[in-house]
């Protein structure tokens, strides 16, 4: 049965985002990969560096609002109740969260790989 | 006509199952997409093996679906889907079309995209049902009989009805009318935009016959009053709604709330009024009322024209035989398994069904898989014990950007997918969200038989 829940939500996210669906699923995997490896790598979280993603998220975060309230034909969200800001907070949250380890990853990544080619030369 | 009230509370213990099981998938999440998730016990099994010939007439969302669910279910069966029309229109979308916020083309595809494989379409009309003879006869001539008949050849717009309007009429002179084609709804929002620019009387109707979305009459005053109110119009405007009988929707505690939000808003009630005129050159609509007629000027007017069942329908031996549902066609079928009450092999879904309140695409959603598992336990020689409860939901636009999620059933329950999250009365941005997100890659899942 939850199999079958899970194939409709998939059958639904296909309609909506067609082959973006699978560009977002694939970044959201590689990026959580990534991301983990960094830690292991780096032994823990820079502060820096984090302090840095999460104003970067800062930005992800509106821009999730933005891209909702483009495809919703909103204008600016009209929260009718408590369930809107809870909607509001949370796709301000994925959008910030997402954005936040996307920078901090590809930003340590690259932060390592300078490294590594500055130790060779 | 059957007392449907009665008939669902005898069946109250599966009722109470059944809206369990639905429950328990919404609360899985993803919200909106699960509003209309639910999955079909013929997926569940294998394949039913047979060599049953199987005719759908309409591909609309209804016969689609069915013919989706059915290919997917059985193996060896003859599938024919008749439908003249190549078109494919996602209906739902016209009211976002009339509001100015979607173009033509959000609800125009092709009906091929959505046929299943095995399933064989013929584009072309039905003239005839020969239900005693087990099978339809098609404007050419050809006959095609069936072991079984889904009929769901939706119904027709009948605006010649009232005396003086055409079609061709919407989008000049004040007049509206989102229900007959995307053309229609866009060419609607341009004189909607115009009333809204400059204020004046504006009317809005809904005609005295079943009719697809009931909520589509109230959202389109709704929405006309929110622009009014955007462009600082609304001081210059007088919005009246002039309802065919003494309530606003068919929901007792819907039709109160309706009824506030319309006072909230100043627009005008007026009860038991039904267009049966109309003098464009003059701007004046004529309505049977209780005193006998009542003419209402207008500088816009919205019209929701009368709607029956096709012809090929009426003139067949499918439809009730008493009653208003008699005179407007509607397949004359058992609200809880869409079996035809005379004819055992033969099902009606969707809008030709003379069910209460069936007429939507979350209607669909829900009598199909209900239609389907009974004809494949029929094929198979067992009994099915789903049935369908009633249930469908609107989205109903309060103004741009809020809606009330209002879900009911047959016995004018409401039944909230989200209890204590989602209010069903409350005018949400969440319910606007789905209404314009999650609703039409549901509905085209739905079409695919993959929700």
């Amino acid at each position: 049965m939850k199999n079958i829940d899970a194939l409709v939500l998939i059958a639904v996210f296909q309609e909506m985002l067609g082959p973006l669906l699978w560009l977002l699923l694939v970044t959201i995997a590689l990026g959580s990969i990534l991301f983990i490896a960094l830690l292991f790598h780096e032994r823990g979280l820079q502060p820096h560096r984090a302090i840095q993603s999460q104003a970067f998220g800062l930005l992800g975060g509106l821009a999730a609002l933005g891209i909702m309230i483009y495809v919703s034909s909103s204008g600016f969200p009209d929260a009718g109740g408590p369930i809107d800001w809870l909607l509001i907070a949370v796709v301000f949250g994925v959008g910030l969260a997402g954005s936040a380890v996307l920078f901090y990853t590809l930003a340590g990544w690259i932060s390592v790989f300078r490294r590594g080619a500055q130790r060779r030369a | 006509m059957e007392d449907i009230s009665s008939t669902t509370a005898a069946g109250g213990k599966r009722n109470a199952e059944y809206f369990d099981r639905r429950r328990a998938i919404f609360t899985l999440g993803a919200v909106g997409v699960a509003a209309m998730a639910r999955p079909a016990k013929a997926e569940a099994a294998g394949k039913t093996k047979t060599t049953a010939r199987i005719v759908i007439v309409g591909a609309g969302a209804a016969g689609l679906a069915v013919a989706s669910r059915l290919a997917a279910a059985l193996e060896g069966a003859r599938i024919v889907l008749i439908d003249a029309r190549k078109g494919h229109l996602y209906q739902p979308g016209f009211t976002l079309i009339g509001a100015g916020l979607k173009p033509v083309k959000y609800v125009v595809s092709s009906t091929a995209e959505y046929v299943a494989a095995g399933v064989e379409l013929v584009t072309e009309h039905v003239a005839e049902f020969d239900s005693d003879g087990n099978k339809v006869i098609t404007i050419s001539g050809t006959s095609i009989s069936y072991d079984y008949l889904v009929v769901a050849a939706g119904l027709e717009l009948e605006y010649g009805l009232i005396d003086g309007m055409e079609a061709s009429l919407i989008g000049t002179m004040g007049i509206g009318s989102i229900y007959h084609s995307p053309a229609a709804a866009e060419a609607t929002w341009r004189s909607m935009s115009t009333f809204a620019d400059r204020g004046g009387h504006g009317i809005f109707v809904r005609p005295n016959t079943e009719i697809k979305c009931a909520g589509a009459p109230l959202k389109y005053t709704f929405i006309t009053d929110d622009y009014l109110r955007r462009r600082k119009k609304r001081g210059n405007a007088e919005l009246v709604y002039n309802s065919n009988n003494n309530v606003l929707f068919s929901v007792p505690i819907v039709s109160e709330k309706v009824r506030m939000l319309f006072e909230e808003r100043e627009i005008r009630t007026n009860y038991e009024r039904a267009l049966k005129a109309i003098d464009p050159s003059r701007r004046i609509a004529t309505f049977r009322s209780p005193g006998g007629t009542e003419e209402q000027g207008y500088d816009f007017i919205h019209i929701v024209p009368p709607m029956r069942a096709p012809q090929a329908v009426r003139n067949s031996p499918l439809p009730w035989q008493a009653g208003s549902w008699a005179t407007e066609g509607w397949v004359e079928v058992d609200p809880h398994t869409l079996r035809h009450a005379r004819y055992p092999n033969v099902f009606a879904v969707g809008d030709i069904a003379g069910v209460p309140k069936g007429k939507t695409a979350a209607s669909v959603k829900w009598q199909v898989p209900v239609v389907v598992d009974h004809l494949v336990a029929d094929i198979s020689g067992q009994a099915a014990d789903t049935f369908y409860s009633g249930y469908t939901s609107c989205p109903l636009i309060t103004r741009l950007g809020r809606a009330m999620l209002v879900e009911f059933d047959y016995r004018n329950n409401l039944t909230p997918s989200f209890p204590g999250m989602i209010a069903p009365l409350e005018e949400l941005w969440i319910s606007w969200v789905m209404e314009t997100v999650a609703l039409k890659p549901t509905y085209l899942s739905m079409l695919r038989g993959r929700a």
